[in-house]
């Protein structure tokens, strides 16, 4: 990120991969063309793959001069959000079903 | 102010900014573990399949993709100096995000008419709060935009506006990308 001049077809670009992986995640879903654990890891790859593409063409994430502090800072949340939501369902999953009421 | 401690300025704020999008990004991790503990306990109410809809989720990512686009669009113009471009594109973004947080009240309001709000179930408790935390981030992104049509009218294009602009830049496209992970993770897989 910088004040430099940022090439039109930065954004178009990013905005036509944006598009193309919304509506095929969303014809992933309609269609039903993948079920319970599979349609996870597609539609949650593809939401990855989105937020790598608009970070790279939106964000300007790897224009950044060295010491790359925006970077490190995003490797970071990242790291932190992993083991919130990661912790979070596993520690709530495994107390769910060891407090299961078993008549 | 000369225009190396301008540039200075630039840099440290947008690294600040960027900072500050970082903790908001662990405030909506936090938001979407709640969720995925508690999307399941519907309390015998009704669940993601019933309530949700996927062509309107999918209107509602288009029109803030649309806005992204604009957004960006601006930020060009504002490195080329042209002012009344720079405004075209901002009152399109404002536009955008205005018709996407009618989208979404309107959707709140019919899931509150139905008697499904957020007292209903647990399910629904982390429902509202996730998405109506990202729609209380746009609403405040359209009166970002607002007060900077106000400031490029009145000072023109000068680095404090442009500073301001980028960060407002910045903090849009972050939106836009949360919004693709409530789309996939609430709608889509909600109603699967």
């Amino acid at each position: 990120m910088n004040a430099e001049p940022i090439p039109i077809y930065d954004y178009l670009l990013g905005f036509i991969f944006s598009l193309v992986l919304t509506l095929g995640s969303y014809f992933i879903a309609s269609e039903n063309l993948l079920y319970g654990e599979n349609l996870l890891f597609a539609l949650g790859g593809l939401a990855a793959l989105q937020a790598i593409v608009q970070l790279y063409f939106f964000f300007h994430i790897t224009e950044e001069s060295s010491p790359k502090w925006q970077l490190f800072s995003f490797l970071f949340m990242l790291l932190i959000a992993v083991i919130v939501i990661a912790g979070t369902i596993w520690i709530m999953y495994n107390l769910d079903y060891r407090m299961m009421p078993k008549m | 102010m000369t225009a190396h401690s301008a540039k200075e300025t630039y840099n440290r704020t947008i690294f600040g900014f960027w900072l500050y999008l970082m903790t908001d990004c662990i405030l909506f991790a936090t938001l979407f573990a709640t969720y995925a503990v508690l999307h399941s306990n519907t309390d015998g109410g009704p669940g993601a399949e019933t309530l949700f809809s996927l062509p309107y989720a999918l209107v509602e990512t288009l029109l803030l993709l649309t806005s992204s686009l604009t957004c960006g669009l601006a930020l060009i113009a504002m490195r080329k100096h042209a002012k009344s471009t720079v405004l075209f594109w901002l009152g399109i973004t404002f536009l955008l995000g205005t018709a996407f947080l009618v989208m979404e009240l309107k959707e709140f309001h019919h899931l509150i008419q139905d008697g499904n709000d957020w007292q209903k179930s647990a399910f629904l408790s982390s429902y509202f709060t996730l998405v109506s935390t990202h729609g209380l981030h746009i609403s405040f992104g359209l009166l970002w935009i607002a007060v900077m049509a106000v400031q490029i009218i009145t000072k023109g294009i000068t680095w404090d506006t442009f500073r301001r602009i980028d960060c407002f830049g910045l903090f849009w496209h972050f939106l836009d990308l949360i919004w693709i992970f409530i789309f996939t993770f609430v709608y889509l897989l909600g109603v699967k």
